[in-house]
């Protein structure tokens, strides 16, 4: 039993048995917050000692329980965890975002004012989701991922309606009602992928599919992919996403932000170069590419809400990402690798960012924003090394993401890869606009040219939401943002930065992860013949 | 394989009244809608699990069949029953909330979209800059410059 055999299970593992701990400790936040922290921290060792070694000895396949073969040419009987390239590059990315989001939170929790909250089912549901999305990460069979999704989606909606406010409530009802369907959709698709050919492992139906007609095929992936699209946001599957994420507290919405859609494009990618290697629907899935980013961003553009705005620029960076799927190559495929990293991070750290608008200033939207470029340097500069990051500006890792994507475009050479080639370089440039209204908005003009300048919400919404307004003058916690929030962010930008610093051997990783994506025969042979 | 008709009829039926309840804006009809569909779907697993034959414990045999059901499409019908229970519970919750929050059932519209689509029928799309008052100084300190240590807007 190898070393990486043993540590494959933790990053599920540790997260649970953390949250069963913070929910024994209930009654001292203290301690929660410290299982909490101590047990990402140690998922994020563990991770990062699997890509390691992945990286080095190529795919691990884990029969959990012991489940071995039943008889030579079959596959495993039990449940099976897979890591290879792609799926540790997402558990490293994920568990850093994780690590840091939750130290903002309780660096929020300390400075808000703990005894105004419901924290103590902040941190269980917190744990529980990351066990999730690690679940959904590590899955080997289908009929797991449907589980990792519903475990992450069920401490998604509590964390969503966390506080029980009007408007939370109102956005929760939505978000549950569209993950459901999303989730019978996937169930719908299990069963008939299960009638097709008798499994659920993923390795063991990308064979046996081969046997199947071409147009069954296809049904079966179209299934999958309406399923996956919810979950990811892909235009005209995307809507929900902006009404729903803009009313949760900060670290939240920064958090699903960053991993939850990217969970979805994570099952896209194994579904359309796993299972489905045929490519039947790739222009389907251009032209979803091409409509998700320039809807997205057009949305983007309309926005008061600063947490809105970058709600649909999130919806609208997702296209790069299937564009990138959709091409197929393997230019195509590293180069959404490597994006679905960057992204990871940037939009995570920009929604912190918000975070840390609302304690200096008090509020998030436009029309009460001004003058912070003066009233806090500091904060001008967490928010404008992001922003340009999602913008697209050389040297920043959006800039390598979408050169990549943009050089894959031109490589694949037929009209529609032209189209999107277009269509990305007009979202980038629309993105920029987007973040600059922010900029010359909130931080460079004087606050009592914003029309509701003097207005500002009551608290700084940590987990309680509360609508009611004050005037900004009476606000007497403003203009003290808390180390606690400040680090975190700042460690993220750093990683953000680190995606540009080791952007070769970085690149040169998710080229590698494109490799064994395209060439299915290592995760087959990892899992049917140990 | 052999398909029988009637379960599949049902499956349509049961996920196309799931739809049209999903569809409606009151809270407990969109669960009802949820559920059926959740049943539809369990009853789909169950159909193409295969045939019925004996049930797949050691020694033990049912209508002198020849062959074991399939566990594993069981198995899964229980964990997806026991996932939507899970939801119920908690859309029930969320429901009552609601009520007691708004006392109507019915979901509404998101404010801020709202306030969005309005904002188009508008001819002056920049009203949220103000009128600049050219003689004003907007550097010099004003009532809003509550920020301690940043006195002065610029």
């Amino acid at each position: 039993m190898s070393l990486a055999t043993v540590l494959t299970p933790l990053p599920v593992l540790i997260p649970t048995i953390a949250a069963a701990a913070t929910l024994v400790a209930g009654r001292s936040p203290r301690l929660q917050q410290l299982i909490s922290l101590t047990s990402l921290t140690a998922v994020v060792a563990v991770c990062a000692a699997l890509l390691y070694l992945v990286d080095r000895d190529g795919t691990v396949a884990v029969q959990v329980g012991g489940w071995g073969q039943s008889e030579p040419g079959m596959g495993p009987l039990g449940i099976t965890l897979v890591a290879d390239r792609l799926s540790v590059l997402m558990l490293v990315v994920s568990s850093i975002v994780l690590l840091a989001v939750v130290f903002y939170a309780i660096g929020q929790g300390i400075s808000d004012g703990d005894e105004r909250q419901p924290v103590s089912i902040f941190q269980p549901t917190y744990l529980i989701l990351s066990a999730g999305v690690c679940t959904a990460f590590l899955a080997g069979d289908l009929f797991n991922l449907f589980v990792g999704f519903e475990v992450l989606l069920a401490a998604s909606f509590v964390l969503l309606t966390i506080g029980g406010s009007a408007e939370r409530v109102r956005a929760g009802i939505a978000y549950v009602m569209v993950s459901m369907v999303s989730s019978l959709i996937f169930l719908i698709g299990i069963a008939l992928v299960y009638a097709t050919t008798g499994t659920l492992n993923m390795a063991e139906v990308a064979v046996r599919l081969a046997d199947v007609p071409d147009g069954t095929r296809t049904a079966l992936f179209a299934v999958l992919l309406v399923a996956f699209g919810i979950k990811a946001a892909v235009f005209p599957l995307s809507t929900w996403l902006p009404d729903s994420y803009p009313t949760a507290p900060a670290p939240v919405t920064a958090v699903f932000a960053g991993l939850l859609t990217k969970v979805g494009v994570y099952a896209i990618i194994r579904a359309h170069s796993l299972l489905f290697p045929n490519g039947r629907l790739d222009n389907v899935l251009m032209v979803a590419a091409l409509l998700t980013m320039l809807v997205g961003i057009l949305g983007a553009i309309a926005q008061n809400d600063i947490k809105r705005l970058l709600s649909f620029t999130l919806v609208s960076h997702i296209g790069y990402m299937i564009f990138g799927i959709a091409l197929g190559n393997h230019l195509g495929m590293s180069g959404a690798v490597y994006y679905v990293a960057h992204h990871i991070v940037v939009q995570t750290t920009l929604f912190l960012v918000v975070g840390l608008i609302e304690r200096q200033a008090g509020a998030s939207t436009l029309q009460r924003l001004g003058g912070l470029a003066a009233a806090s340097p500091l904060l001008a500069f967490v928010f404008v090394i992001p922003a340009l990051n999602l913008g697209g500006i050389p040297p920043f890792s959006g800039f390598i993401g979408k050169v990549a994507l943009v050089e894959a475009g031109a490589q694949s050479g037929s009209s529609l890869a032209w189209v999107l080639v277009g269509g990305s370089v007009t979202t980038s440039l629309l993105t920029l606009y987007a973040v600059t209204r922010v900029w010359t908005k909130a931080f460079w003009r004087a606050r009592a040219d914003a029309p509701e300048g003097a207005l500002s919400n009551t608290v700084p919404a940590a987990l309680i939401d509360d609508d009611d307004d004050i005037a900004f003058a009476d606000r007497s916690d403003v203009g003290r943002m808390p180390v606690g929030m400040l680090l975190p962010t700042g460690a993220l930008i750093a990683v953000g930065l680190a995606l540009t610093v080791f952007a070769g051997p970085i690149y040169g990783y998710s080229e590698r992860a494109a490799d064994e994506i395209l060439d299915r025969n290592q995760y087959i042979s990892a899992v049917l013949a140990p | 394989m052999i398909t029988y008709l009637v379960p599949l009829v049902l499956i349509g039926g049961l996920t196309s009244a799931g739809v049209y309840l999903l569809l409606e804006r009151t809270l407990t009809r969109m669960l009802l809608g949820l559920l059926l569909i959740g049943n539809a779907v369990n009853l789909l697993i169950l159909n193409v699990g295969g045939p019925s034959g004996n049930p797949p414990v050691y020694g033990r045999s049912s209508n002198g069949a020849q062959t074991d059901a399939d566990p594993l499409a069981q198995g899964m019908i229980l964990t997806a029953i026991v996932i939507s229970m899970g939801i119920a519970a908690f859309v029930l919750a969320l429901a009552y909330r609601s009520y007691q929050l708004t006392t109507v059932e019915e979901v509404s519209n998101d404010p801020e979209d709202t306030r969005v689509a309005e904002r188009a029928d508008d001819d002056d799309l920049d009203r949220d800059i103000p009128d600049v008052v050219p003689a004003r100084d907007t550097d010099a300190p004003d009532e809003l410059d509550a920020l301690p240590g940043a006195e002065g807007s610029r």
